[in-house]
């Protein structure tokens, strides 16, 4: 119980960790949003991919005592490889399916199917045992009101800043990005332009994977790992981007960010949800945000005049 | 205009083109062309097919029978390819890319092109309707009907087609901005010599800006000829011009 004496030295120990986790759903909310904006429909998949990336850049690293691949080369590497898988895999079982804006309940189907079938794959390659993957980030911390503030929890918040400049960047000013925006706004008027609209989704998809790389070796960070270490992040994702809106980047980063500090903050404050209740808040705040504002805080809601 | 076959192809040439949604047939075996910068305009009342002819020659309805576009075959061609090949296509209610501002619909207009007169050709049609110069931050969504009529024809010329199908511009603008949206059209038929397949219910107008005519009832072509031959046309009087 901290009700007694405020203690401002664990209060930012819970803010920094919880920029920390909010840096992780915030990533994968942005990859959430890609694949909605472009495609209309929720990849159930992308927690699981990010997990089986993870292992790859461990793979590379050379596994549990490292010895290989510099860790930073690897997570590059990893991530034009997630690219191009994504892309291939979209165009292997998504793109069959049509249109997704026709079609939307078989597409979130498949990508359960997705997620299942992720979740196997590093048993079958290699084990599904703890595993330990070289960080990314030192040990050390900078000190911020005689709290610690680590570099590892630091290095998060660095990286989605960084990725969330780099999608900006991409949507606002390439022709893939302008591409994407036409197809999520009006993917037939975007076709009748010239934009090969299939094309332009597997593009998406292996945007938002690539993008989630990153979330997946930040997760893991110095802790040991299993193929489980995705299940509870995405779903405090999901409920970032609720929070945030499913169409805005920026809501993504936001929603992200604020879950992170809820859900590192509250159950220490609030007897009733330690323990066994640790998902309760971002539950509740899905539901509070549905029936409040369903857009989300910077989601628009379609305004068209005729 | 007179109807007889010129001695070149015309560039646009349609033969039996025929088209069902499921089990229900809605084209039964068109044939029309469009001649190089020629107006057509093609008449008819709603559900007579007028839409479904047009979806079938872009790609976003599949279809049977021929259609050659300056000599290539287009019918069963992707949307995106058909575009590629010079046909730009302006759907009904307009197509705005509703979330994306003015200049950005532009640019997706222009997204096949590799020049560098992108921006050039974007200045002109700013210069033909100043309205969108003045909107061109403003999301496309939030303009009114008549701007975003303005913005899909712009949009369709940014690509630089040589046939671009119109579907109903007029619907739902008031008549004074109809007016103004079919003198724009004429004007960029007169001077880009841009061929223009319109389908429209109002024939009035449509007849007055027309090169040639075709009236489509239940599926059917009934009628044809010049602009100036249906406007004489007892039965087109009756049922489109209000006489």
């Amino acid at each position: 119980m901290h009700l007694l004496a405020f203690d401002t030295e664990f209060f930012l120990q819970r803010i920094f960790a919880g920029f920390e986790s909010g840096a992780v759903y915030a990533m994968l909310g942005l990859g959430l949003v890609i694949i909605y904006r472009s495609s209309g429909l929720l990849n159930f998949a992308q927690g699981e991919m990010a997990m089986f990336s993870t292992y790859l850049v461990w793979a590379l690293v050379g596994g549990d005592g490292g010895g290989g691949m510099n860790v930073w080369l690897a997570l590059v590497l990893v991530m034009i490889i997630s690219f191009a898988g994504a892309a291939v895999i979209q165009a292997a079982v998504i793109r069959p399916l049509g249109d997704p804006h026709l079609n939307p309940l078989a597409v979130v189907i498949v990508t359960i199917g997705l997620y299942l079938t992720m979740h196997e794959l590093p048993a079958l390659f290699w084990d599904s045992a703890n595993h330990q993957l070289t960080p990314l980030f030192g040990t050390g911390s900078i000190d911020i009101a005689g709290t610690a503030f680590t570099y590892r929890a630091l290095g998060a918040v660095v990286l989605l800043l960084v990725e969330a400049a780099a999608f900006w960047a991409i949507l606002r000013y390439t022709k893939l990005g302008l591409a994407l925006r036409a197809v999520s706004t009006n993917s037939e008027s975007a076709s009748l332009s010239g934009v090969a609209v299939q094309r332009t989704l597997m593009l998406g998809w292996g945007l938002a994977v690539a993008i989630g790389v990153v979330a997946g070796v930040t997760t893991v960070g110095t802790q040991v790992f299993d193929p489980n270490f995705m299940l509870v992040v995405i779903i405090y994702a999901f409920a970032g981007v609720t929070l945030g809106g499913f169409d805005s980047p920026l809501g993504a980063v936001v929603g992200g960010l604020t879950v992170g500090l809820i859900t590192e903050t509250l159950p220490f404050y609030v007897d009733a949800i330690g323990g066994e209740f640790q998902l309760m808040p971002a539950f509740v705040l899905i539901l509070v945000v549905l029936l409040v504002r369903p857009q989300g805080l910077f989601g628009r809601r379609e305004v068209n005049r005729v | 205009m007179n109807d007889s076959p010129t001695t070149e192809a015309p560039l646009l040439k349609v033969e039996n083109l025929t088209a069902a949604y499921g089990p229900v047939q809605v084209l039964f075996g068109l044939d029309l062309q469009v001649g190089d910068g020629e107006f057509v305009v093609m008449l008819g009342a709603n559900g007579a097919g007028k839409t479904t002819t047009l979806r079938a020659l872009s790609g976003l309805v599949s279809a049977t029978g021929a259609a050659r576009f300056d000599g290539t075959s287009i019918l069963g061609t992707r949307a995106d390819k058909v575009a590629k090949a010079g046909i730009a296509h302006v759907p009904q209610g307009r197509g705005t890319l509703s979330e994306l501002t003015v200049e950005e619909n532009l640019a997706v207009g222009a997204y096949l092109r590799r020049d560098d007169e992108v921006d050039a050709d974007r200045d002109r049609w700013f210069d033909t309707f100043p309205r969108l110069a003045e909107r061109r931050h403003q999301t496309a969504g939030s303009m009114s009907g008549g701007e975003q009529q303005m913005l899909a024809i712009a949009r369709a010329m940014m690509g630089r087609p040589r046939l671009i199908l119109l579907d109903e511009p007029s619907l739902g603008l008031a008549p004074l901005i109809t007016r103004e949206v079919f003198e724009k059209l004429s004007e960029i038929n007169a001077s880009a010599g841009l061929a223009v397949l319109l389908v429209e219910q109002n024939a009035n107008l449509a007849l007055e800006v027309a090169d040639r005519a075709y009236v489509l009832e239940a599926g059917r072509i009934t009628d044809e000829g010049s602009a100036a031959h249906l406007k004489a046309n007892e039965s087109v009087q009756r049922a489109y011009l209000g006489v």
